[in-house]
């Protein structure tokens, strides 16, 4: 009877320590205490670290800072986790935040109302998805290099957009852009209420229509996918359109917190948070898993990192490779190997 | 008779030519990248100015990263060109490119930033600002204007770019001359509005909404514009609760000074062609020794 249990989820998979859906709890459960270690931690090291006040109409504290500085990133690491799941990767996502918040600059300056600024910002976006999803779909040009190709010049694309009028100052004014990057509504921030509609948005299209089945498929076996009858080209090529408008979102609301189009700093080293959200989240770079709740989290654990960091008043030299480390020890816990060796290696010691 | 004119005409102009074309200097600039205000402003005052000085100048962005400042340096040797000036991205890793130089022939001028070679020989001059000395004029100002007793938040550059080391210990220098001033919390912000957004806000909490801090000294005016947004969105009031002191002087951050939300900034000219081009085409006439370090005066702006 224990035999039946035991049956792998995936074949050619070693079978899990229980059903799949345990499995799948699992990858939840250890980004979360992931996160729960580093609060921990970081209350120890701040005194007054979970402290939450009431300012200017909206709550104030660093556990607000971590939901609100994480946005952009979880953002962009959702629409990256849809084209992983395809075994693809966007690089371009930084990129792409650069060319809308030159649009959205440009756009502004013009005098076009703010309500179609968001529209052009988004289509643009949208169209960055378009341009990946044809050379990788469409022409076959494997993922890195496919989306390197924007990468590399979105940037440049965004300065010369700047120059389009003049770009000596890139800053602009808009209450209903900055209001949804900044402002709250009940005392909560309003990127939180318009990152919680994405997510459903998005959690409703992979869950709960057959294309989160399908990018799945895709990724584990484009081939087999294929022969069961999956347009495999077509579902690779949305979901990069997914990950274009994801980016183009976060983009958004990183110009409109700083009311700057600056295309050469904005959204930096985005694209590597993203994948390693994603990575932390449970996913898989080999495609084939989509894990949008653990990817979230694993988003708050990364930025709750980076803020304990700059609360803790510790030296800048130390940052990144404080981080890295703690990084590399949640890996570890994630791997069901790892999380072996650890725990034997620690059986050991006492001898 | 109109013949012999045109023809005079003709040899006029062809002189004319000539001469101008003897002094016309082909020069390499392998700029660090277009970040911030300051750096593209810098970069269009060299382009614009080139012409007035007889200069035909090769322009070449190194978009923040040294290996391509490498190949572009190399890439002007290869051409051939009569001067090269760099502003280098990082301090080290310059020996060879700078002996690759040397051996053409191609005399090197170091703008903006330092660089740490053994060998001084290896390049022409340094023209630039002292960064050392923006420090500690934002130092003496912030001394004198807190009657020498503040507690300071600072917002460094890059972390390990010269003017991260260079404004930090100017400004260290002169508030360790009094017992009362100290830094209280130091980070990178990265030089961008962003950064300096994300590095306040991170300090409002530390620091229990900025309390008992009199100033916030930041290593650029971008991040100290991105501080003024986050102190307001706390419901504190820059430029009256705490001073803000930034280096730069930016046309954002005199709108700033004008609105009572910065105090103070001391300029780094970015109109530096004037200073420059003199200093490369004297050299490449006349090659004398010249000193290692020509400084471009910086001056402190205050709000009224």
């Amino acid at each position: 009877m224990t035999e039946a249990r035991n049956i792998p989820d995936r074949p050619g998979r070693v079978a899990p320590p229980g059903p799949a859906v345990r499995h799948a709890a699992g990858q939840v459960l250890w980004p979360i205490l992931a996160l729960a270690a580093i609060l921990a931690v970081a209350g120890i090291v701040s005194p007054g670290f979970y402290d939450i006040r009431i300012v200017e109409g909206r709550l104030f504290g660093n556990l607000i800072d971590i939901l609100y500085r994480a946005v952009p990133t979880a953002m962009v690491a959702l629409g990256m986790a849809v084209v992983i799941g395809t075994r693809g990767v966007d690089l371009s996502v930084g990129a792409i935040a650069a060319i809308v918040g030159a649009i959205i600059a440009w756009r502004i300056q013009a005098g076009d109302p703010h309500g179609l600024v968001l529209v052009w910002a988004l289509a643009a976006a949208a169209l960055c998805g378009v341009w990946n999803g044809a050379l990788v779909a469409g022409l076959g040009i494997q993922p890195i290099v496919a989306t390197l190709i924007l990468m590399v010049s979105g940037r440049g694309i965004g300065m010369l957009i700047n120059l389009i009028y003049g770009g000596t100052d890139p800053s602009f004014q808009s209450p209903f852009l900055q209001g949804m990057s900044t402002g709250s509504l009940v005392y909560i921030p309003l990127r939180l209420y318009l990152f919680a509609a994405l997510f459903v948005v998005l959690w409703l299209v992979i869950r709960r229509t057959a294309l989160g089945l399908f990018v799945e498929a895709t990724g584990a076996n484009a081939a087999a996918s294929r022969l069961a009858g999956i347009n495999a080209r077509a579902v690779i090529f949305v979901a990069y359109v997914i990950c274009g408008v994801m980016a183009g979102w976060a983009g958004v609301i990183l110009t409109a917190d700083t009311h700057t189009s600056d295309p050469v700093s904005i959204a930096q080293y985005i694209e590597l948070d993203a994948i390693l959200a994603m990575v932390i989240g449970g996913g898989s770079l080999a495609g084939g898993r989509i894990h949008l709740g653990a990817t979230v989290i694993a988003a708050l654990v990364i930025q709750a990192l980076t803020t304990s960091i700059l609360i803790s008043g510790l030296p800048p030299e130390y940052n990144l490779i404080i981080k890295a480390l703690v990084v590399l020890f949640v890996l570890v816990l994630q791997s069901d190997k790892g999380r072996r060796d650890l725990m034997a290696s620690l059986r050991r010691t006492p001898r | 008779m109109t013949l012999t004119r045109l023809l005079a005409g003709a040899a006029l102009s062809a002189l004319l030519a000539t001469a101008a074309q003897a002094q016309t200097y082909t020069i390499g600039f392998s700029q660090v990248g277009s970040e911030g205000d300051w750096r593209p402003a810098f970069s269009r005052n060299m382009q614009e100015q080139a012409a007035a000085y007889g200069v035909d100048l090769k322009f070449a962005d190194a978009q923040g990263k040294q290996e391509e400042q490498l190949r572009a340096v190399r890439a002007f040797i290869a051409q051939d060109v009569d001067a090269i000036i760099i502003a280098p991205v990082v301090v080290t890793g310059w020996e060879d490119v700078l002996q690759e130089a040397k051996d053409a022939e191609i005399p090197v001028f170091l703008v903006d930033r330092d660089v740490d070679v053994a060998d001084k020989s290896l390049y022409a001059t340094r023209i630039s600002a002292d960064f050392n000395l923006e420090g500690r004029l934002a130092g003496a100002w912030l001394a004198q204007e807190s009657l020498r007793d503040c507690r300071i938040v600072e917002m460094q550059s890059t972390t390990g770019s010269a003017p991260a080391i260079e404004r930090k210990g100017g400004f260290e220098a002169v508030i360790g001359q009094f017992p009362g001033m100290e830094i209280v919390q130091t980070q990178s912000g990265e030089f961008t509005t962003e950064g300096g957004k994300r590095v306040m806000e991170a300090f409002i909490k530390a620091t229990n909404n900025l309390e008992g801090i009199c100033a916030a000294f930041a290593h650029n005016d971008n991040m100290q514009l991105g501080a003024i947004q986050a102190m307001k969105e706390a419901g504190l009031n820059p430029g009256e609760d705490v001073l803000m002191v930034s280096v730069d002087y930016v046309p954002a951050i005199v709108t700033a000074m004008e609105a009572g939300d910065a105090n103070a900034s001391v300029e780094l000219r970015s109109a530096v062609a004037e200073f420059i081009y003199p200093v490369v085409t004297g050299y490449l006439e006349n090659p004398t020794e010249l000193d290692k370090w020509i400084v471009i005066p910086s001056d402190l702006h205050v709000a009224n």
